[in-house]
């Protein structure tokens, strides 16, 4: 079809069919005042900031809801218009409170910045105000001023149309209406802080940062998220050294205009009281604080000491730079160093045609319109990818899902199959002829993609060679800031994860072995028997297995570059200095590395490091999704009761399980035994009941759960997390007890 | 026998009891739509015959009837539905109740020969929810008329499939509005969509959709059996027919009257008794609440039917005629009103919300003695401001009542502002309902 014509306050500009005036004041560069108008949300058309004057029409019509058409005539700031948009204003602020100096949003509300230019002096309301109750909606937005809210609905479009779920509603008609979650419940999306950027008033706010600083008290400085491999796009907003507050920095490529509250809220574990902010030795069983250099020398001694025998342990949320001396110093003084750490199958390593990625670009997700999701807990683990494709299932794309759980995505499932750990192989390569592969077949723009379970699986080689025999693209989602980062640095380095727990000593870079390894149980022998442990980090372990602690600088107190699952190579600065002694890993790394004699290890800056890291290598001809690899028999099925584990998303890394408020939400409620009904009432035991879980030598005791859409023989133990920690492989059989209750534990 | 007056034919022949399947067809009931589906009437000349009958809107806005007809899509494949609006929430109306309780059939019949038109699947009848004996009384009506074939697949062995729902409200004036009654019954909070896209075009569950009041449909049967032109000469040129007025306020017998679209205000007020004894006339809102009001002469010399009210200055609307005499105090009558809508307001846009609360705020106070010089210019201005900028009609009814109550009586609003005392006293101007706003919630009863 061909363009609208039509002319904007005298100007011409030609749009699409379809497309609204607003679309098209936007085109010209025109600024329409709007509220409830929001690029990514349906137009509700309700706060009517934006009328103009539009000729031949009798009224004033709102900007954001009429459709252009051709030959329109538009006046955005008439005099018509202007009246109409101020008496708008008027009533917006009737009953609004105009308190903006004792408000959190002032400095950054909409309404505040509006009433400048459209509001008036005085006002001639004299009636008392409207009071709207405070409401808590749980642990991280904060609905303490809802007198401040302008109905516009942004909120509840939000939760309905990007998060998946409306958690917040309008009751009430007319003056009575009010904004409330679903009584006595909390907004419990792992998207809710997003709804704080859409709110134009101070109605929602952070509850973390609110009154903690102005928005002009702040500096802004751009950041990567470290957390999963999507890499979102962070403007980091520091005073007087503390970073207050993350927004997200607009990058439609990436995390568009969102962020998952894990990316908002984990800068609040900068300020744990579990920091690590001095080098420190045990000596004979007792603690002490001491001085880097002695700290360093200790270390580079041990590592000298048992040279050939070296094993560093990083996790995918090291940056870049970090990785590439890991690799370095692991190949210098012989061992092996490895980033994969939850991961338990490396059968692909010599196999595979490239690095592992998403296959894609992130923003081709949208056009998906066939899409199978293998072993991923898609919306906890990559929240915005899952909205992605939330997006795309609303456009008509098919989603499909292969999994162990059936967990609710809050977007249009087409085809499920759920079915136990050891199946997950056998039924991906059965896939064609199901109703998925039906599916499948019947789409032009298909991708089958391998989520973090996926990747952790037994036999994750064998789930890729079958993926790619599919015979349509496939893409893995990165787990974490550095999964694709990792191989690029170098790693693995002499070996893999696994093997890499085998040597004398033992390097830790961000890793707490019991939380971040696929097997807890064998990490912590392997470091039991280490002659010597020295781990990097930001924060003070809670298992209490090394022999030096380096207090290392972690997000937004060190520069590095994180390479996100579809390739992108995301630098970034510190945004404030780092705690206490604490160093960028980056310099300790090369400082252990000169100690310990290292040759070529004199790198003055990280921009050093980096260009030594990338030279000569085309990032875009490393990728490959390729694995050459002949079919294996499927593994036996197991004897005993299978574990499913997954990473709780607020236990993922060391950062985000310090961080306070994230640890107060639904989804850090501590983890449960999840079986379904025949099982429990095979096992005796009753949801709510307290289980003894036992696997290998370790056990830990949780509640019993019911979840009726779990596969036969399965108990879905989450991993990452202290009360399990003592269990063994995130992927292995498992024995279930039911605890009689009264009994003393 | 109920007596609607000489010229009934909506409500012609009805005791009150006869409302059945059997009664109705006895009147003549089903002989149109048996007649349409036997001769296979091609749907056009249905809606021709619609146009020519100059039927207009008994909703509220008078809009024509077969015109609207013609604007569903003929070609669209799926659904269509045609919904009838019982809600009548105007405050004064209540004809439609009487249509449901002693003519239903005359509905259903309209809604089917509609849907015939129309190429539409289904109908619903959406009936506010204070009437719920009249709603049951409908689901058996409809029961009655899927017995006989009339609802259902190949009605009357035809090849058209029509069926009939009933939905209840639950009370809430917005409901009424078209869209905000659409939302209402795909289980939505009842809140008017932003037009367009307009029904015909996306209507219920997005299919296209027609909605139309209780009395129109009523009409269409008689329209279909004696001719458009029969109809069109009842009342005058583009105001076809008879219409059902609900007289109310100070008459000595209010209720339902049906007469000609013409007759004389005058006439209309006789049949409804005249104003009380001794009373002289003062004023009337001749079309329900949303309508300006007009002074008493003005209305002696106008005409009932859309174009002589409209160049009266005020609308025909539903037909709710509220007769005010001399001893109404026009400062209480407006804040009654502007109460009504504020409290009915759905909320969610703007000037609605926020404007119909202050207006009834600034009257409620003149009312009560403490308003100020600078308030009628204010009341004027907050209209004009919500007027014409909203997503519903429901603005503009808050709007016009104020303005033409300022504009007609305003010397009574500056007595009560300049005396802090009410021009009118007399023991009748203390309504029966106590002082509007009594049953605030209490934080604002204590700001009021
Ligand atoms: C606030 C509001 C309330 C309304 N209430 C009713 C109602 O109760 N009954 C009705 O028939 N129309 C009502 N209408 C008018 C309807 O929107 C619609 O125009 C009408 O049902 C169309 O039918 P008609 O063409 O047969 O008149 C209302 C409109 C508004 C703005
Ligand atoms: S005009 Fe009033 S009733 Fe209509 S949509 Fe707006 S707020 Fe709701
Ligand atoms: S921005 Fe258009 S009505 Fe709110």
């Amino acid at each position: 079809m061909s363009e609208l014509n039509l002319e904007i306050d005298g100007r011409a500009v030609a749009v699409p069919p379809g497309a609204t005036v607003m679309d098209a004041a936007v085109k010209l560069g025109i600024y329409v005042p709007h509220f409830c108008y929001h690029r990514k949300l349906s137009i509700a058309a309700n706060c009517r900031m934006c009328l103009v004057e539009v000729e031949r029409a009798p009224k004033p019509l709102p900007a954001c809801a009429t459709p252009a058409t051709d030959g329109m005539k538009v006046r955005t700031n008439s005099a018509g218009a202007k009246s109409a948009q101020q008496g708008v204003m008027e009533f917006l602020l009737i009953n609004h409170p105009l308190d903006c100096p004792i408000c959190d949003q002032g400095g950054e509300c909409q309404l505040q910045d509006l009433a400048v230019g459209y509001g008036k002096s005085a006002s001639r309301f004299e009636e008392d105000k409207r009071v709207v109750p405070a409401k808590d909606i749980g642990p991280l937005v904060a609905a303490e001023e809802m007198s401040r809210c302008i109905q516009c609905t942004r909120c509840v479009r939000f939760g309905q149309e990007i998060a998946g779920v409306m958690e917040l509603g309008m009751i009430h008609r007319g003056e009575h209406a009010e904004i409330v979650a679903f009584v006595g419940r909390t907004v419990d999306s792992e998207l809710s802080g997003n709804m704080i950027d859409l709110c134009p008033v101070g109605a929602l706010t952070s509850k973390p940062f609110r009154f903690a600083a102005r928005t002009w008290e702040l500096a802004r400085r751009k950041s990567i998220s470290p957390h999963c491999g999507l890499g979102s796009n962070l403007v980091v907003q520091v005073k007087q050294n503390r970073v207050k507050r993350v927004l997200p920095l607009e990058n439609e490529a990436v995390n568009e205009c969102w962020l998952s509250d894990k990316d908002r809220y984990s800068y609040e574990a900068l300020e744990s009281g579990e920091r690590l902010t001095r080098p420190m030795l045990k000596d004979h069983g007792q603690w002490r604080e001491v001085d880097w250099p002695q700290a360093l020398e200790r270390v580079a001694a041990e590592l000298t000491k048992a040279a050939g025998s070296v094993g560093i342990l990083a996790t995918p949320h090291s940056t870049l730079e970090e990785l590439y001396l890991a690799g370095r110093l692991a190949q210098a003084l012989g061992g092996s160093a490895d980033f994969r750490l939850r991961q338990s199958d490396f059968s692909g390593d010599a196999k595979r045609g490239g690095i592992p990625w998403l296959g894609m670009p992130v923003a081709n997700l949208d056009g998906l319109d066939r899409v199978l999701v293998v072993g991923s807990f898609l919306r906890k683990d990559h929240p915005l990818l899952a909205q992605r494709l939330r997006q795309a299932a609303k456009r008509g794309c098919r989603v499909n899902v292969l999994h162990s759980v059936d967990d609710d995505w809050l977007m249009p499932i087409a085809n499920r199959k759920i079915v136990p750990p050891s199946e997950l192989l056998e039924a991906l390569r059965g896939v064609n002829g199901t109703p998925i592969g039906e599916s499948l077949r019947s789409g032009r723009n298909v991708a089958v993609l391998l989520g973090n379970f996926a990747q952790q699986h037994p036999q994750a080689a064998q789930l890729q060679a079958a993926a790619q025999a599919l015979g349509y693209p496939i893409g893995f989602l990165g787990e974490a800031a550095n999964s694709v980062g990792g191989y690029l640095a170098g790693l693995p380095v002499g070996g893999n994860a696994a093997s890499a727990l085998g040597h004398k000593a033992l390097v830790l870079l961000n890793a707490e072995p019991e939380l971040d390894c696929a097997d807890p149980q064998t990490a912590g022998q392997a470091l039991e028997r280490a002659q010597f442990v020295v781990a990097l980090g930001a924060f003070r372990p809670a298992r209490d297995g090394a022999d030096v602690l380096l207090p290392i600088a972690p997000f937004a107190e060190t520069a590095g570059t994180f390479v996100s699952t579809e390739g992108r190579i995301q630098s970034f600065h510190p945004a404030v200095r780092p705690a206490g002694d604490a160093r960028p890993a980056w310099k300790v790394l090369r400082v252990l590395g000169n100690l310990a004699g290292v040759a070529g290890f004199d790198y003055e800056t990280l921009e050093q490091v980096r260009e030594a890291c990338l030279r000569g290598k085309d990032l875009a001809a490393l990728l490959s999704n390729r694995i050459d690899l002949a079919a294996s028999p499927a593994a036996p099925a197991p004897q005993g009761l299978q574990r499913i584990a997954e990473v709780p998303i607020h236990f993922a890394d060391a950062l985000v399980r310090r961080a306070p408020s994230l640890q107060k939400t639904r989804d850090a409620q501590p983890p449960r035994a999840w079986m379904n009904a025949r099982l429990m009432q095979q096992l005796g035991v009753s949801a709510g009941q307290p289980v003894l879980i036992r696997q290998g030598s370790g056990e830990a005791r949780l509640a019993a759960a019911l979840d009726d859409r779990l596969p036969e023989g399965c108990v879905r133990v989450p991993a990452a997390h202290a009360s399990t920690a003592g269990l063994g492989a995130m992927f292995g059989t498992l024995g279930v007890q039911a605890v009689a209750v009264g009994k003393a534990a | 026998m109920l007596d609607y007056g000489p010229d009934a034919i909506l409500m012609a022949g009805l005791d009150g009891a006869n409302w059945r399947l059997a009664d109705y067809e006895k009147r003549g009931g089903y002989e149109a739509l048996r007649k349409l589906l036997a001769d296979q009437v091609p749907p056009e000349r249905v809606i021709a015959e619609v146009k020519k009958s100059a039927l207009r809107g008994r909703g509220g806005a008078g809009f024509p009837t077969g015109l609207k007809w013609s604007f569903m899509p003929r070609q669209f494949p799926g659904a269509k539905y045609m919904v009838c609006n019982s809600d009548e929430g105007e405050p004064g109306t209540c004809k439609d109740r009487d249509l449901l309780r002693y003519n239903p059939h005359s509905v259903i019949e309209g809604m089917i020969i509609a849907g015939y038109a129309t190429g539409s699947t289904a109908g619903y009848n959406y009936i506010h929810g204070e009437i719920w004996a009249l709603y049951e009384q409908f689901e058996e009506a409809i029961e009655e008329a899927r017995r006989a074939g009339y609802l259902g697949r190949d009605i009357l062995g035809s090849a058209f499939s029509f069926e009939v729902y009933a939905h209840p409200g639950f009370g809430a004036y917005i409901c009424g509005e078209e869209t905000g009654l659409l939302e209402s019954i795909e289980g939505k909070k009842g809140q008017p969509r932003f037009k367009p896209p307009f029904p015909a075009s996306f209507g219920l569950y997005g299919k296209p959709t027609t909605v139309n009041n209780t009395e129109t449909f009523a009409a269409v049967p008689w329209i279909m059996r004696h001719g458009g032109d029969a109809f069109l000469n009842l009342g005058r040129p583009n105001n076809g027919g008879t219409k059902l007025f609900s007289v109310t306020g100070h008459v000595a017998r209010p209720g339902n009257y049906e007469v000609r679209l013409g007759t004389p205000f005058a006439r209309l007020l006789e049949m409804a008794g005249g104003t009380r004894a001794g009373k002289r006339l003062k004023a009337v809102i001749p079309g329900g609440s949303s309508m300006p009001v007009l002074p008493a002469d003005v209305m002696l010399a106008t005409d009932m039917d859309y174009d002589s009210i409209a160049k009266a200055g005020s609308m025909l609307g539903s037909g709710a005629v509220i007769v005010m005499d001399e001893t109404t105090c026009m400062v209480r009558a407006l804040e009654r009103l502007s109460y009504f809508y504020f409290e009915e307001s759905c909320g969610q846009c703007t000037p609605c919300r926020e404007g119909t609360g202050w207006l009834y705020r600034v009257v409620h106070r003149i009312e009560t003695g403490r308003g100020r010089a600078e308030d009628l210019a204010l009341l004027d201005n907050v209209s004009d401001n919500i007027a014409g900028r909203t997503i519903c009609a429901l603005g503009d009814a808050a709007a016009l009542p104020v303005k033409s109550f300022l504009k007609h009586f305003r010397h009574e609003f500056e007595h009560h502002i300049e005396h802090r005392s009410c021009l009118v006293s007399g023991p009748d101007s203390e309504p029966k309902w106590g002082r509007a706003g009594a049953h605030l919630p209490p934080a604002m009863a204590r700001a009021a």
